[in-house]
């Protein structure tokens, strides 16, 4: 048995799951420090499902609490940024370009070393360790509580940074969390460093939040290990999650997709999730969603995560229906969360998708009787209307000719009929709305490599194999159980401008979670 | 004559990343840059080509190398300005002007920040009217001006100025030095008189890239078609829009070669376009059929929000619009087509106009 937990803003959800079976979920709401609300969800599924806490083999929470902290600039640690990099970047220091109120919350202070390396591997310039110690005697000046440490081109070698932070522990002591960009992201100075700033200045906030879980798990009498949800869908142990808050980020979406499409089964599908007043379509590959290409800013700071690419459209339960010239349209203008009181079926008196759904009997909700009136034809047409939008925007997201099952979630999705135009079938899965929890609870563990080679002729092959390998033991190492590890994405971009035939290699491992018998 | 402030940037930059035709790097961090040093020095005059005086002396600056590498070794905004100071110094002249290779990518952004170090004003124009991938390949080339002495330095304070024979021999002497570099170095070349810069350069390709920029701007605020505003802001047209089902790519002699198709939908359902790029899209092919190629624009915007897509940046169900658009008319004379045509880039077709085949 394994409980998956999903700790929002507003609600905390709970799934208790046997494989991918739910035997209970219950919904509580979010307490303020967390744990009590979680403790609530605990409870709630033991009184639905009796439960022995000795025979929880795991225990996974995907919670919004990080990046909720950065958004709102609460309960951030005086943070210092250190490049490495000198003579090179120092145009453009750590925090250039950020909101001026979120450096002020995190009492944000900048610092640039000689250091870092070139494209392959040689030296930009030496470490100079006495600037070094001189750095971090002034951040101790200034009540520095937690470091981020970047170094130019780590992700190719990361011995610099590895070395600065033994000279930063040494004259900060043992108190001073220290977070290495290499190990937070990507090729991209700025976007790798961001994220190791933000995730620096998370990290007391992680150890009070990872230690409330744990008590809070270990109290209810649950023995067995605690999992946070990464971006990716996969999972992180707390020791790492103590160490990477930032990793949690966008774990919501991915969530959420993930559980829904365990619920229907399939694990190659859409996932399409109708709100009051947008439907979001999402397309998961393999129980994967597709990553997004672009560059993302959260709370105005720009990192390099992939999120996963959803595609938005104005259509909801809320959205405004109205008959014109041109015909019938639906949104992109909704109620929102006014429907219960605005919508006909509610007895207001603004059209809504949600009314017209009634009146085409795709749904009991409210009065029915109010709708009685509508004219049938301008029912059907909207109707229509709203089946082709969202079949569009399926069509839109699609990446293969091959017919994909389409996995309907959320309170809007009554709004769709069974079949969509173009033969595409609709799935309804049961308790959708734990899907976060759900997916949570199904999370399995990733490993993943992202770096230039230099490969030289003849040498493609092995060098993809190498890039493989690593992002197997990688992932072996966090936690996966070796028989079940496989690639899950494998990505090679020739980088243009570079000698010797140099070429970008991500790849990416996920195998089930090693438990103990 | 026209004020730049840092707020143009944005603007500036979105509309070099699609005059970049897929190639010329990410503009991210020279408009970052560029943003820097005008906070530091105040805002560039950029100055359109009948303001500069005939005895002028515009010295052009760039990046060359590996955007891949600018993201991550990022250049420092001295770098430019002693770029420009080193050639200045060894021609002996004091230079009036700045100005930009090319209209696409950083190379657009980047020389702003030279300016504002130098409190000189930025010629508004580019050598090139788009971006292509060797020193060579500029319009002051068909005018017989010599890319050297030019000048190129690192971030260390290493500094050379190359005298070649020719300008493919700058190329290939400077591309060796920018490797040892770090694949990362800045140069200043093909000093020019003001006379000699009005009749090599395209005229006001700065301020068309903001125009560019705020007309993608605008259409999305609007709800318009951001794709359809920025292709008639260059006179050009969307030749098909739909979705990425294939990229393939492959390293020859260090440039990124590769192709992706992409299946059309809507009112292009049922076509499929192949480009072909070597770090910018070079050849766009309509059902099997060459539609357009190089000299002529291939630009590649995101459909929902008109944003320029690199050819690093393709991938595979990415929801696009391809628009192309005419180039600068002297690339069309047979010495043009012979720099940067369809066979220089090893394709052997010959050369078709964005407009050659109805829509």
């Amino acid at each position: 048995m394994f409980i998956g937990i999903d700790v929002g803003g507003t609600n905390t959800d709970a799934v208790l799951m046997d494989g991918t079976t739910v035997l209970a979920d219950v919904k509580a709401s979010t307490s303020d420090d967390v744990t009590s609300g979680i403790v609530n969800a605990l409870d709630g599924l033991k009184a639905k499902h009796p439960f022995d806490p000795a025979g929880v083999k795991g225990v996974m929470i995907g919670t919004t609490h990080f990046i909720n902290a950065l958004v709102e600039a609460k309960r951030l640690a005086p943070t210092a940024a250190l490049r490495l990099a000198l003579p090179a970047t120092g145009s453009l220091p750590p925090m250039v370009g950020w909101p001026e109120r979120l450096v002020g919350a995190m009492s944000g202070r900048s610092y640039l070393a000689r250091g870092g390396h070139e494209f392959d591997g040689r030296h930009i310039a030496e470490l100079d360790v006495g600037e070094l110690r001189r750095h971090a005697a002034d951040m101790a000046e200034h009540g520095v509580r937690t470091v981020a440490i970047s170094s130019v081109f780590s992700p190719v070698n990361s011995e610099f940074e590895l070395r600065a932070a033994e000279v930063l522990a040494e004259e900060l002591g043992p108190d001073v969390a220290i977070s290495l960009s290499h190990e937070v992201g990507r090729i991209g100075l700025l976007e790798r460093e961001n994220a190791t700033i933000v995730n620096a200045a998370l990290r007391e906030l992680a150890a009070q939040i990872v230690d409330g879980l744990e008590a809070s798990i270990s109290g209810f009498g649950i023995d067995a290990p605690l999992y946070l949800s990464q971006n990716d869908g996969t999972l992180m142990g707390v020791d790492f999650a103590r160490r990477y808050p930032v990793a949690t980020f966008t774990s919501g979406p991915t969530n959420s997709m993930r559980g829904a499409a365990v619920l229907s089964g399939f694990d190659t599908c859409a996932v399409v999730d109708v709100g009051g007043t947008t439907t979001d379509v999402g397309v998961l590959t393999n129980g994967f969603p597709r990553e997004a290409t672009s560059d993302v800013a959260v709370a105005g700071v720009r990192i390099n995560f992939r999120m996963p690419d959803v595609l938005s459209i104005g259509i909801g339960g809320g959205s405004l229906v109205r008959s014109g010239a041109g015909g019938v349209t639906v949104g992109p203008d909704s109620v929102g969360y006014r429907l219960t009181s605005l919508a006909r079926v509610f007895g207001g008196d603004v059209l809504t998708a949600t009314d017209v759904a009634v009146a085409g009997g795709l749904a009991e909700i409210g009065d029915p009787s109010l709708v009685a009136d509508l004219d049938r034809a301008s029912v059907r047409e909207a109707l229509d209307r709203i089946a082709a939008d969202v079949a569009d925007a399926v069509e839109r997201m699609r990446t293969s000719t091959e017919s994909l099952p389409i996995v309907a979630v959320g309170g809007g999705s009554i709004l769709l009929p069974d079949e969509l135009p173009g033969g595409l079938k609709v799935h309804r899965p049961e308790r959708f709305a734990v899907a976060n929890a759900i997916g949570a609870a199904i999370a399995q563990v990733g490993g993943e490599v992202d770096r230039v080679y230099a490969i030289e002729p003849g040498r493609r092959d092995a060098v993809v194999e190498e890039a493989r390998q690593e992002a197997v033991d990688r992932a072996i190492a966090a936690g996966a159980h070796p028989d079940t590890t496989k690639i899950v994405d494998l990505d090679e971009v020739p980088i243009p401008y570079l000698p010797g035939n140099a070429t970008r290699i991500r790849c990416k491992a996920v195998g089930d979670l090693r438990t103990e018998a | 004559m026209q004020r730049v402030v840092p707020e143009d940037l944005v603007a500036l930059a979105r509309g070099a990343a699609m005059l970049g035709t897929g190639g010329g790097g990410d503009p991210y961090i020279g408009r970052l840059l560029a943003e820097q040093a005008m906070r530091a020095h105040g805002p560039v005059e950029i100055v359109g080509l009948d303001e500069v005086p005939d005895d002028a002396v515009v010295l052009p600056v760039a990046m060359m190398g590996a955007p891949t590498v600018m993201v991550e070794k990022i250049p420092s905004t001295q770098q430019l300005t002693v770029a420009v100071q080193a050639l200045s110094r060894y021609l002996g002249t004091t230079p009036t002007h700045v100005a930009c290779m090319e209209a696409g990518g950083v190379n657009s952004t980047l020389p702003f920040v030279a300016a504002a170090e130098l409190g000189l004003p930025l010629v508004d124009g580019d050598a090139m009217g788009r971006a292509f991938p060797e020193l060579q390949m500029v319009l002051p080339t068909l005018n017989g001006v010599e890319a050297t002495p030019m000048s190129i330095v690192d971030e260390k304070g290493n500094q050379g100025v190359l005298d070649t024979v020719d300008n493919r021999w700058a190329e290939r002497l400077a591309r060796s030095a920018t490797i040892d570099m770090g694949c990362s170095a800045i140069i200043s070349l093909y000093a020019m008189s003001g006379a000699m810069t009005r009749r090599s350069f395209v005229p006001g390709t700065l301020s068309l890239c903001i125009q560019i920029g705020r007309a993608i701007e605008r259409a999305r605020a609007e709800h318009q078609d951001p794709v359809r505003a920025a292709a008639d802001r260059i006179g050009g047209r969307v030749l098909h829009t739909g979705k990425v089902v294939d990229v393939s790519r492959r390293t020859q002699t260090g440039f990124a070669r590769g192709e992706a198709s992409i299946d059309g939908v809507d009112a292009d359902l049922g076509r499929r376009c192949v480009l072909r790029f070597q770090n910018e899209h070079l050849i766009a092919e309509l059902d099997g059929v060459v539609g357009v190629t190089t000299p002529d624009l291939i630009m590649v915007l995101e459909t929902d929000t008109g944003e320029p897509v690199t050819t690093e940046g393709l991938r595979y169900g990415h929801r696009v619009s391809v628009v192309v658009a005419p180039c600068d008319e002297r690339w069309h004379t047979p010495a043009g087509i012979e720099l940067v045509g369809p066979r220089y880039f090893g394709y052997d077709v010959d050369p078709v106009r964005y407009d050659r085949i109805p829509a």
